[in-house]
């Protein structure tokens, strides 16, 4: 097995493996984890979190979409319990991630292979599944390059973000605490657009049972228990109605 | 500068819960293989968790005693949503959003 692996590493040329090419193929990512960063470290100001607060945040948690459901939750007084819960399965999609991606890396080591799920993200997943796909294979230091950059201009960003606050009186005014709005339904349409054509109808439906038991538990639970409870019934039913 | 120790342990409590779902697959992906029907399961959740957060945005659940639409976001919600199925990018669908948020904020 190992041998084998050995053989192919050597097969290729080295540009296409380096880690200098992983930072250049982060390059069409950055712009988003830019503006992200940049609305994160403003909402972020805006919900109370002082700028170490914010950094603590962004370097040891490092996922967009909970960082800013984590200032929501923070907003409305939820219970540590809830808002750990709450980015629990939030984030619980990487498990997706990291299964897809894990099995392209077993002959690094251990640690290596700890290494490329810490910095995991929706983006770099997506850059390195279309690198796949397009060269067969996935080289460590390549990863390394792409995720280190994705990291440090994440936490550049929300920490600039977070100083940019100071200058904003009242970010409501300015609409940007609609950024994590227009965040989820972008993500949502990437997501749909990935979809495979004929399946595009089941998932449109699965969209309508959310809206449906959003608008029910919103009448029996807090919104953010609404929001796993929704998602878990309807995956479920997803798996259940799959052709 | 400043934060309290709960915080911190909050923080710390969210990294955890973040991380580990992140390198458990990469650590034991050798020796155990989770069944087709949990990775189907697992498939759905993405699209079902953002328009859960979306659909959560969009409801005003304390105003009256019937949840309602909130207005303001709905009505910055769809132009929002064409703009994101047009371009399919994040970084204008995030900067047109807040722009047409704040444009309705300013009439209404």
């Amino acid at each position: 097995m190992t041998s084998t692996t050995e053989f192919h590493d050597k097969s290729t040329t080295p540009t296409d493996n380096s880690f200098l090419q992983g930072v250049k193929d982060c390059i069409p990512t950055l712009l988003g984890y830019i503006s992200i960063g940049l609305a994160f470290g403003v909402v972020g100001s805006a919900s109370g979190l002082s700028v170490l607060e914010i950094a603590l945040l962004t370097i040891l948690v490092y996922a967009g979409s909970a960082q800013f459901i984590f200032c929501a939750l923070l907003l409305t007084s939820s219970p540590a319990s809830a808002i750990i819960v709450t980015i629990f399965v939030v984030n619980l999609r990487h498990l997706l991630m990291s299964l897809t991606l894990a099995p392209h890396f077993t002959r690094y080591s251990m640690l290596r292979n700890v290494g490329f799920g810490t910095l995991l993200t929706d983006e770099t997943f997506g850059v390195a599944v279309t690198k796949r796909m397009q060269n067969g294979k996935l080289y460590g230091k390549w990863m390394d390059g792409l995720n280190i950059t994705a990291y440090l201009f994440w936490i550049l960003s929300c920490v600039a973000g977070a100083f940019l606050e100071q200058w904003v009186a009242n970010p409501e005014k300015w609409g940007l605490d609609f950024a994590l709005i227009a965040m989820f339904v972008a993500l949502l349409v990437l997501q749909l657009s990935s979809v495979n054509k004929n399946k595009i109808m089941h998932y449109l439906i699965l969209i309508g049972y959310m809206a449906v038991s959003m608008y029910g538990l919103s009448y029996i639970v807090p919104s953010h228990v609404a929001v796993l409870l929704a998602t878990v019934i309807v995956a479920t039913i997803g798996v259940v109605t799959d052709k | 500068m400043t934060t309290t120790a709960s915080m911190v342990w909050l923080i710390i409590g969210c990294a955890l819960v973040t991380w580990l779902p992140r390198i458990v697959p990469f650590m034991f992906v050798r020796s155990v293989k989770l069944p087709d029907v949990v990775l189907k399961w697992l498939s759905f959740i993405p699209v079902c968790i953002l328009s859960a957060l979306v659909f959560e945005n969009l409801l005003d659940t304390e105003s009256t005693s019937f949840v309602t639409l909130d207005w303001p976001v709905f009505i910055t919600f769809v132009p929002t949503l064409i703009i994101a199925l047009v371009t399919k990018s994040l970084s204008i669908t995030v900067v047109a959003g807040v722009m047409i948020m704040a444009m309705v904020r300013f009439f209404m």
